[in-house]
């Protein structure tokens, strides 16, 4: 079918399994997402199907993307992706996809968003620095990150240095994390782990790119 | 809370369990793996702490093994809880009978009621 879908975070709780063992996880609404574009070979160069989830108001959207929507007679989407296709399965545009046709309990996932904003940090908060004593003479100097270079050579600061600044907010990937359970009657998803962004935030969440063989993996492909 | 994630962890409550109290003593069957083989253990001892919170809610049972003092923290809606019973109950005036670490014998004793 695809390899992914688009969803919202609703937020954390935990799970106990029949053993009685409890899991951190996050609950995932997911999907259902329209086909918004057919991506094929003779056209495109490359198999793709473009996915849309939400809904934007129309006067936020452009005519060129009203038009692009317009095409598969769909409303316009809050976030369109783009995923790979899986199988043979016949996909229309404007079609509905939902959860249980992409994932299934024991898939290992990728879960794309973007991270809560911490606004401009300083080293210690953003890169772990260890600060400076509190006592022994230190003075007025306490969460500085202390020497930036050496002297005339190189007399500049080396490119990539760890300094105070953003922290937050940019697009952040977890790999790796397994799907626990799939509710298809809720649209949604319960994920191991945490994911990026505060609850509410738009998620994608799509099958893992480099799966981690686990041992509970194998023996059910086995 | 959102309605999806209250209903998951609704789902994971269990109405089985006895109405008990900080102040109870308790009798709890606990299933206990060892390898591949599960039995059950039992667990006697006074109750001293209940912490609320849905599927999360936990208790603490301290009781004297050997003259040692033993607590332990169950989850309330675990499934490795084959059996709770209470075993009597007592007049308490804390929440938190944390008073009862401090103190052996005689003095650990409280107001039973049943």
């Amino acid at each position: 079918m695809l390899t992914g879908l688009i969803g919202k975070k609703l937020g954390m709780t935990q799970v106990a399994d029949a053993q009685g063992r409890v899991r951190a996880v996050t609950v995932v609404q997911l999907g259902p997402c329209l086909v918004s574009q057919l991506k094929t070979v003779p056209c495109d160069g490359y198999d793709a199907v473009q996915v849309t989830w939400g809904k934007k108001k129309l006067s936020r959207v452009n005519g060129a993307i009203r038009g692009h929507f317009k095409a598969a007679e769909i409303a316009p989407g809050l976030r369109t992706v783009e995923f790979e296709r899986r199988g043979d399965a016949e996909l229309k545009l404007g079609q509905p996809i939902t959860v249980g046709e992409v994932f299934k309990p024991g898939d290992q996932v990728d879960v794309e968003g973007v991270s809560k904003g911490r606004g401009y940090a300083g080293v210690i908060r953003r890169h772990h620095f260890a600060g400076f004593p509190g006592s022994h003479g230190t003075h007025e100097y306490f969460r500085h990150g202390g020497s930036i270079g050496n002297r005339s050579y190189p007399g500049r600061v080396r490119k990539g240095l760890r300094m105070a600044g953003q922290l937050g907010n940019e697009t952040a990937t977890v790999l790796n994390l397994e799907v626990v359970e799939v509710l298809p009657e809720e649209n949604a998803i319960v994920i191991s782990g945490a994911l990026p962004g505060p609850d509410g935030a738009v998620v994608v969440v799509e099958h893992a790119a480099r799966p981690r063989r686990r041992a509970s993996v194998v023996a059910a492909n086995a | 809370m959102n309605s999806v994630i209250k209903k998951l962890e609704d789902r994971a409550l269990r109405s089985d369990l006895p109405n008990f109290r900080v102040g109870d003593t308790l009798r709890l069957q606990v299933k206990v793996r060892e390898g591949e083989k599960e039995r059950i253990q039992s667990f006697e001892g006074v109750v001293i702490k209940m912490n609320r919170g849905g599927n999360r809610a936990t208790f603490t049972v301290r009781k004297v093994s050997y003259g040692v003092g033993v607590e332990r923290i169950f989850p309330l809606h675990s499934p490795r809880l084959e059996k709770i019973q209470v075993l009597s109950r007592s007049r308490v005036r804390r929440a938190r009978l944390y008073y009862l670490r401090g103190r052996q014998g005689k003095a650990a004793r409280l107001d039973t009621q049943i």
